[in-house]
């Protein structure tokens, strides 16, 4: 689940991000303690916090003083808009790399992709 | 708001007949958070904490704990709690009788988090310490260590003889309770791998001197191996700090001191060479160690698994 890519805050606000953007933690739902991150992940509690800041910081999560944290209204919405706007770079990019690179033209790219969805 | 360091050295110097073991180290270490004190063996670890323990005193410098030198000044004393790798307990002492003397010395400590180690390691607190195996001795340590809830706790390799089970709920409990009880954990290991992910900041010492001081997070992929056709790995590479050289025919595989963006992963990606993260272990290693010795290191730490 971690690994030495890059910072672990990072890696947590993204598995956080994730579940926001599955549903798993819903809007306005509570999203479990810093200290409950670390001992999940087993990692160290300031780095938990550090993830979860920056989420807040985004606005997709918000604090309720003495309770907890929370998935803001929106945030899903929000954290897709801004997938689909990585998408093209992310993973359209090296598909068609890939596809130049083996001699496969953007009709049998398409007609693969077809295929592939309805599988 | 500024906090009171809890650690503070200056300069600190240690000479053993003609071996220094420490060279001009000056540290200054934060409460509340979670130290490595990394380095290979006979790189000045254990002196460094036996100084700052007050078990030992330096030729040159100053050591502060909380502000005070800890040398046979007794309050700084009560703070610190010290778990050696080999730690020596009085011979004819039971187990429980070890936890004891350690509950009348610290005033945090907790006894119901002592018993809940005992039960999760297993451990016969009846049986005389002499008997115990070493994993056995070795989680006596960890277990005061961790119960004494000290200011300042120093694990100096507290695994020996530990299986890997064992090791795991040291781990997993040091997280849990530092969280509840945030305190200042220096940690010295050589299994850096397994403890990378608690560690908030690293400090590396080699022969007698600070080669790293920084937070881990920083250190996380500060540095990236690219692999591929030698004449463009060497095209993409640039002028880019060199911590490590493999070469296999026309392939090479180089790790490189570099935050590389997304714009330049693409553009390793078209090259066609292949991008892996660096361990903390494998920095620490690559970044600490020059040429022939720190070759020697990552093989003794390969042959080990």
């Amino acid at each position: 689940m971690i690994d030495d890519s890059k910072p672990i805050f990072m890696q947590i606000a993204e598995l956080i991000e994730n579940d926001i953007i599955s549903g798993v933690l819903a809007e306005e739902a509570q999203v479990p303690s810093t200290n409950e991150f670390a001992a999940f992940y087993r990692i160290n509690p300031a780095t938990a916090a550090k993830g979860i800041n920056r989420l807040v910081e985004d606005g997709l999560l918000y604090k309720k003083r003495g309770i907890g944290m929370f998935v803001t209204k929106g945030a899903p919405q929000r954290l897709r808009a801004q997938r689909r706007e990585k998408f093209q770079q992310q993973f359209i990019a090296p598909l068609t790399a890939e596809a130049s690179k083996l001699g496969i033209g953007v009709d049998e790219l398409v007609a693969m992709i077809k295929t592939g969805s309805e599988s | 708001m500024p906090r009171t360091t809890a650690i503070a050295t200056r300069e600190l110097s240690k000479t053993y007949k003609d071996v220094k073991a420490l060279d001009n180290v000056t540290l200054d270490l934060e409460p509340d958070r979670i130290y490595g004190l990394l380095g290979r063996n006979g790189a000045g670890k254990t002196t460094l904490m036996s100084i700052l323990t007050g078990q030992n005193y330096a030729d040159q410098g100053t050591a502060e704990i909380f502000g005070h030198a800890p040398f046979e000044h007794d309050p700084t004393l009560s703070r610190i709690c010290f778990i050696r790798e080999s730690q020596k307990y009085p011979d004819d002492f039971k187990v429980h009788q070890a936890f004891e003397s350690a509950a009348l010395f610290f005033e945090n400590w907790d006894d119901d988090l002592a018993q809940e180690l005992v039960e999760a390691f297993a451990l016969p607190i009846k049986r005389r310490i002499k008997k115990l195996s070493r994993g056995q001795l070795s989680a006596v340590g960890v277990i005061i260590g961790m119960a004494s809830r000290a200011d300042i706790t120093f694990f100096d390799e507290p695994y020996l003889g530990l299986d890997a089970v064992a090791r795991q709920i040291f781990y997993d409990r040091l997280v849990e309770d530092f969280a509840e009880y945030p305190r200042t954990i220096v940690l010295s290991s050589h299994l850096i791998d397994e403890v990378a992910n608690l560690l908030e900041h690293v400090i590396v010492i080699d022969k007698g001197q600070i080669v790293i001081d920084s937070d881990a997070e920083e250190l996380r992929g500060t540095a990236v191996t690219v692999t591929g056709d030698t004449a463009k790995v060497q095209e993409f590479i640039g002028t880019a700090q060199v911590l490590h050289r493999d070469a296999l025919g026309a392939l090479a595989s180089v790790t490189i001191k570099a935050k590389l963006d997304a714009d330049q992963r693409e553009q390793a990606k078209l090259m066609g060479l292949d991008l892996s993260p660096v361990s903390l272990q494998q920095l620490v290693v690559r970044s600490a160690l020059s040429g022939s010795t720190a070759q020697r290191t990552e093989e003794r730490t390969e042959a080990r698994k």
